[in-house]
């Protein structure tokens, strides 16, 4: 196989095996933009599948990446536990207000069935109907909330520190109920044509929870949950830092680990080095002040840190760009890639930034 | 006033108490935080172990969240914890409370209240008395500031759309000549260290800590303005 002739999904399939792939792969996390694309309000433009496989395709085409980004967003989840999502117009929907008020909530919960809530419904419906229209070559990326992270909407996230630390019997049976949902979501986006889950899990980040605590929480429950999800699984911090728990991390299950702007990259690509592929970490907030000259400097850093070896994708740290970046920065971001990401990398050795 | 010996007794062994609760409060054990402050109780005033303990304890334990060696969680708990013990150290109408200025703390638009019961326990643990308004729209707020006389108002945001609505907040405040200061924070302000000026703040706290810090500073401004006067 000729390296120029590679398709999005055999780069990001050599790079994650950490070899060097034809180009560092690029996955812009664009959402809401598909909105924006098609003229439509943020609200209506998730109201129906066609209109999220329609500007995800066309966003492919734009910005020249490399996977489809099939999913709504993340309280989507939290409508089929009976949470209504708000929305707004210049931002992502929000969960709306917790559904376990109180503590004795938890014993009378139960996982929502995928089937029974249209609109994880309509979200399986998106899926296929974009795999049906990219074929094989393009991957196309499914989301879960980790059963961990998910008490953040489901409780709010004051409540559930108290229950992590106070209560832990019943932080077992939420975190049950949690797993069986998970699971099902994930296996059911997979069965509908998602290639891999991002399994997004900011609550186990060394910002929210010691290492010493994540051993006891957030890990057994990501080892369990990923060992039951039939398909290739990345884990996102959502901008939460990792490093302390890389290690640890690795031996979840995942493949790939989605890592924060305050963490100095290359230190992350180094204890990641062929046993995670790192993913990031483009300052989304700091994005909307970037200048071109700007988004050039800050993709050939990234791309200098992480990039050589292979095992790196670049995007964004939080895996959501914000609405309010502009798209002509999108653009440069996507052209530097395809300029500066070019396999070998020589330019890197050559600018003395090796 | 001259200390008494029971004093010296405890400033000796002051440091060593400030690490101990400090650990106590790491590790999340509010009877271990309970029992040391119950044991240095008999000695000293209230007051005195809320200033020479448990602030500077919860000081080292924001420190540690700034270099990255605490977690969020143990901010969170140890504010917590020290909130429960000085509310009993010093009932909430207790007159040795700092009632001024007047503080009023809430969330702008969405449903993330960690980082605003982060510092209102804070604040609280310091012997402030902020008014918890939870989550308030744009409108609501002004409304309330201006009923409630409110001195500063603290903003909490995860989001960075709730975090740009403070700007247009600024504009109506400015509008209706109310003269509140706005201290933010949250995550948008971590990310973006201009996003604060951008937004119109009169400041900006990294941490609860910084909340303390702005709002004892704006107080000290409000006394020597008073006093010039």
């Amino acid at each position: 196989m000729s390296a120029a002739a590679m398709t999005s999904l055999e780069r990001l399939q050599t790079t994650m095996g950490h070899q060097e792939p034809d180009r560092v792969p690029f996955v812009i996390s664009v959402t809401m933009q598909g909105a924006r694309e098609l003229g439509l309000s943020i609200q209506e433009y998730y109201s129906k599948a066609e209109n999220i496989v329609e500007a995800q395709l066309r966003m492919f085409r734009k910005y020249r990446h490399d996977a489809l980004n099939p999913t709504f967003y993340g309280a989507l989840e939290m409508e089929a536990w009976g949470s209504p999502t708000s929305f707004r117009d210049d931002g992502p929907p929000n969960a709306g207000p917790p559904i376990v008020n109180h503590f004795d909530d938890i014993a009378k919960l139960v996982p929502p069935e995928i089937g029974a809530s249209p609109r994880l419904q309509e979200a399986l419906k998106a899926i296929r109907l974009m795999k049906s229209k990219a074929g094989d070559t393009i991957p196309l990326l499914g989301v879960v909330v980790s059963p961990f992270s998910a008490p953040i909407m489901q409780l709010g996230f004051d409540l559930y520190l108290q229950l992590l630390f106070e209560r832990p019997e019943l932080f077992a049976r939420l975190m049950a109920v949690n797993e069986e949902f998970c699971v099902a979501w994930a296996n059911a986006q997979l069965a509908a044509g998602a290639t891999a889950i991002a399994y997004v899990d900011p609550a186990s980040s060394s910002t929210i929870i010691t290492r010493e605590m994540y051993l006891k929480t957030g890990w057994p429950v990501a080892k369990r949950t990923i060992a039951r999800i039939h398909g290739g699984v990345a884990t996102h911090f959502a901008s939460g830092n990792c490093l302390p728990i890389l290690g640890d991390v690795a031996e979840t299950g995942t493949v790939a680990v989605g890592v924060s702007a305050l963490e100095d990259l290359a230190t992350i690509k180094a204890a990641c080095r062929g046993r995670l592929t790192v993913m990031g970490n483009l300052n989304g907030i700091a994005m909307r002040h970037w200048t071109p000259a700007q988004a050039v400097a800050e993709v050939k850093t990234a791309i200098a840190k992480a990039g050589p070896g292979g095992g790196y994708v670049l995007s964004d740290n939080h895996g959501e760009i914000p609405w309010q970046v502009p798209d002509e920065i999108l653009l440069t971001i996507a052209d530097a890639v395809h300029t500066w990401g070019r396999y070998p990398l020589d330019w890197i050795r050559q600018e003395g930034l090796a | 006033m001259e200390r008494g010996s029971e004093d010296w007794v405890f400033m000796a062994g002051q440091q060593n108490l400030v690490e101990l609760f400090e650990q106590a409060l790491l590790a999340v054990d509010s009877l271990e935080a309970e029992r040391l402050l119950t044991a240095a109780s008999h000695a000293v005033l209230p007051m005195q172990l809320i200033d020479e303990v448990i602030a500077p304890a919860l000081e080292r334990v924001g420190e540690k969240w700034e270099r990255g060696t605490a977690a969020l969680s143990q901010v969170y708990m140890s504010g917590r914890i020290c909130e429960r013990l000085v509310d009993k150290l010093l009932p909430p109408e207790s007159p040795v409370r700092t009632l001024r200025p007047k503080l009023a703390i809430v969330v702008l638009e969405d449903f993330h209240f960690l980082g605003k019961n982060l510092v209102k326990s804070a604040l609280r643990a310091s012997g402030f008395d902020p008014l918890d308004w939870g989550h308030a729209t744009l409108e609501e707020l002004v409304n309330r500031v201006r009923t409630e006389a409110i001195e500063v108002l603290l903003i909490s945001t995860l989001m960075l759309p709730s975090a740009l609505k403070i700007k247009e907040l600024r504009a109506k405040l400015d509008a209706a000549g109310l003269a509140v200061k706005l201290v933010v924070g949250g995550a948008p302000f971590r990310f973006d260290p201009q996003l604060w000026r951008e937004v119109g703040a009169d400041a900006c706290g990294q941490n609860a800590l910084e909340a303390i810090e702005i709002v004892r500073g704006l107080l000290k401004t409000a006394e020597n303005g008073k006093a010039q006067a």
